[in-house]
């Protein structure tokens, strides 16, 4: 690495396998992927695709994870990060992170504070994304309708359901296969392999 | 063929290999994929059948890429889970095209970044032209197994590679083992027949195809592309087939991929490929091979066509949708930023102006067709003309410099997509057209019909 010219590269050590520790000074840091967790749901529509997600010229600019943040949902709402709470959910309806293969865009939404996207159905490379960087992506193909914005949703990652604490309806996601799961529950990809000298296909 | 069975030993590897390739039962997808797992499970001692759709395979990977946008972020994950060497730095490449040369000191402290990990591991930089075009010009060659940290890696099943796009963390972990997980897709087949109708061209083909299956129409899923004749498949040049398989993605397309013929050969023999150590494999589907759905595109019946704004499946034919006026026309990017592009826009521009209120911004796709742009003199046309002719760039396709788009702009473009944003301001407009589409409405300043200017 020339050191002359390299942007910092992120050297914290980690309290916890799942939620790397943000930079000296910078708040907020992404939540724990725990096997149960409460948020409120913030509801997108279809086709959300990973330029709305993080547009090109903010995601391009740095490799800070903590800068990508400022720009979750840009292309949709500029002022979606300061509106959220640490641990809240975004629901998408089909085809959730269409477009380019930016990991930048499950990034951006786990460094503002989401905890967990759920959507009727994702695209390919976000999907594969979500569970390398540790944040967990549930498709349900029934979600659209029976979550509105604001709901209170109870999501056991063990078992993959989401529970509506509204309507009192429990939907079961789509199961992954085993080694995504497991990286998924140790944190992702980097964690896994941290802590396992493997990855976790192999 | 002969030299990848020499380079295993066991002779199980060689006649699964011969096995797989003359498996009528299994797609292009399943044969690649199945052939890419062989070296693995030989490794690892398993039983060999062939994956099919559905499955879960572990591939060895010929070419690992990363570009400007994504492999900062995957040297940063390999940093992280401190690797320090490369599987073999020859199949790693890094190229710098996404906003290229530096727009300002963020981008330039990125591409340092880059440049330093190259030059520390030895592995294959490039700079200024974009990366698909750079592996189709000189790295993909049929049956090779492509993984890139870009949506449109899928543009080298053009010339039956199977390639595809990952995330930034998954590339690092290639770089590091040369291997990956692929679920096998399953395999939608389309038969062109016909020709196209003067004025017509390959991207109005996948254009008005996105329009009707829809930005999903295609998610997980492989493109087989077949032609009825030889009258129709000469039609479909590498540079058409390129446009093709790079927008597929627009539909969600895992891989689009056009099995070799006569012209994949003429074109490799004419562009020598760099990596000599991977043997071709002449990968063709099956004749039983089973399909989610079998189409059929008659080119004749294609008009030209627009998609968008913010969507490429809202798609209209532009006698539907002319008449927009337009601050801007863009031509270039992966999607069609090549020489058979460049060239109808020449034809369209050659003693005409560009309309008062309209940019025009040319952005060849790679040094390979600027310089031909050059010797074949359409430079001075675009220049003749009013357009700008940019070095070669991803450019104002990721709205980052060379043609951004301010508040409530609207660009004609034949880039790769129009999502909200995609080329500037959140208010700015962008639709997708063919070059000639393109280049015509430049002149005009409004959308408009190609065929009036052929």
């Amino acid at each position: 690495m020339n050191n002359k010219s390299a942007p910092a590269e992120s050297s914290s050590s980690h309290s916890s396998p799942l939620i790397p520790s943000p930079p000296p000074g910078t708040v907020p840091s992404p939540v724990a992927t725990t096997a149960i967790l409460h948020g409120k749901a913030w509801v997108f529509g279809d086709d959300i695709n990973t330029d709305i997600i993080i547009p090109f010229r903010f995601k391009s600019r740095t490799n800070d994870p903590y800068e990508m943040a400022k720009y979750a949902m840009y292309g949709i709402d500029p002022d979606f990060p300061t509106k959220i709470s640490k641990g809240d959910f975004v629901v998408g309806g089909k085809n959730f992170g269409g477009g380019s293969s930016r990991e930048q865009a499950p990034v951006a939404l786990k460094y503002a504070g989401i905890s967990i996207v759920i959507a009727e159905s994702f695209a390919r490379i976000f999907y594969r994304n979500a569970f390398t960087i540790g944040l967990p992506a549930l498709e349900i193909s029934e979600i659209k309708g029976n979550v509105v914005q604001g709901d209170d949703l109870k999501v056991d990652i063990g078992n993959f359901t989401v529970e509506n604490k509204r309507t009192k309806a429990i939907f079961y996601a789509k199961k992954v296969p085993e080694f995504m799961q497991q990286m998924l529950l140790e944190g992702g990809l980097v964690e896994y392999y941290k802590r396992n000298k493997r990855f976790p296909w192999m | 063929m002969q030299s990848l069975a020499q380079q295993n030993s066991s002779s199980y590897s060689v006649s699964s290999m011969k096995n797989i390739l003359e498996d009528n039962s299994l797609t292009f997808a399943e044969k690649a994929i199945s052939i890419k797992s062989l070296t693995v499970k030989s490794k690892q001692s398993q039983v060999s059948k062939p994956s099919v759709a559905g499955d879960i395979a572990i591939i060895d990977v010929d070419l690992a890429m990363a570009q400007d946008s994504t492999g900062p972020l995957a040297i940063r994950s390999l940093n992280e889970m401190r690797v320090d060497k490369l599987f073999n730095p020859s199949r790693v490449l890094l190229v710098i095209d996404h906003t290229f040369p530096a727009a300002d000191e963020k981008v330039a402290n990125l591409h340092a970044m880059m440049r330093s990990f190259a030059s520390k591991h030895s592995c294959m930089l490039v700079e200024g032209s974009i990366s698909h075009q750079h592996i189709l010009e000189y790295l993909a060659a049929p049956g090779m197994m492509i993984l890139g940290a870009d949506s449109h890696t899928c543009q080298a099943g053009c010339i039956a590679a199977f390639a595809t796009g990952i995330g930034s963390t998954e590339l690092a972990a290639v770089w590091a083992t040369g291997q990956m997980w692929l679920r096998v897709p399953e395999t939608i087949k389309i038969k062109l027949s016909g020709n196209f109708r003067k004025g017509v061209f390959a991207r109005d083909l996948i254009l008005d195809y996105i329009g009707k299956v829809g930005e999903d129409g295609a998610n997980y899923k492989a493109l087989e592309w077949t032609y009825a004749n030889d009258n129709t498949r000469k039609e479909f040049s590498i540079d058409s087939r390129a446009c093709i398989s790079n927008a597929s993605m627009e539909c969600g397309a895992k891989i689009s991929v056009f099995p070799t013929d006569d012209l994949t050969r003429t074109y490799l023999n004419e562009n020598p490929r760099i990596i000599k150590d991977v043997p071709e494999i002449d990968i063709h589907p099956g004749s039983s091979a089973k399909y989610v759905d079998e189409i059929e595109i008659e080119c004749g019946k294609i008009e030209p066509m627009v998609a968008g704004p913010d969507h490429p499946d809202i798609v209209y034919s532009v006698e539907e949708i002319g008449g927009i006026e337009i601050d801007q026309a863009f031509i270039g990017s992966s999607t069609n930023g090549r020489i058979e592009d460049l060239e109808i826009a020449a034809r369209i521009l050659k003693n005409k102006k560009v309309h008062k209120n309209t940019r025009c911004v040319v952005t060849p796709a790679s040094v390979k067709v600027y310089e031909e742009a050059i010797k074949r003199g359409y430079v001075e046309i675009y220049l003749e003309s009013g357009a700008v002719f940019t070095n070669s760039t991803c450019g104002a396709c990721v709205g980052t410099h060379l043609g951004a788009l301010g508040e409530s702009e609207i660009c004609i473009s034949s880039s790769s997509r129009n999502f909200v944003g995609r080329m500037g301001a959140l208010s700015s407009k962008v639709y997708l057209a063919s070059p000639a589409t393109v280049a015509a409405s430049a002149i005009e300043g409004k959308i408009i019909d190609p065929r009036g200017f052929l």
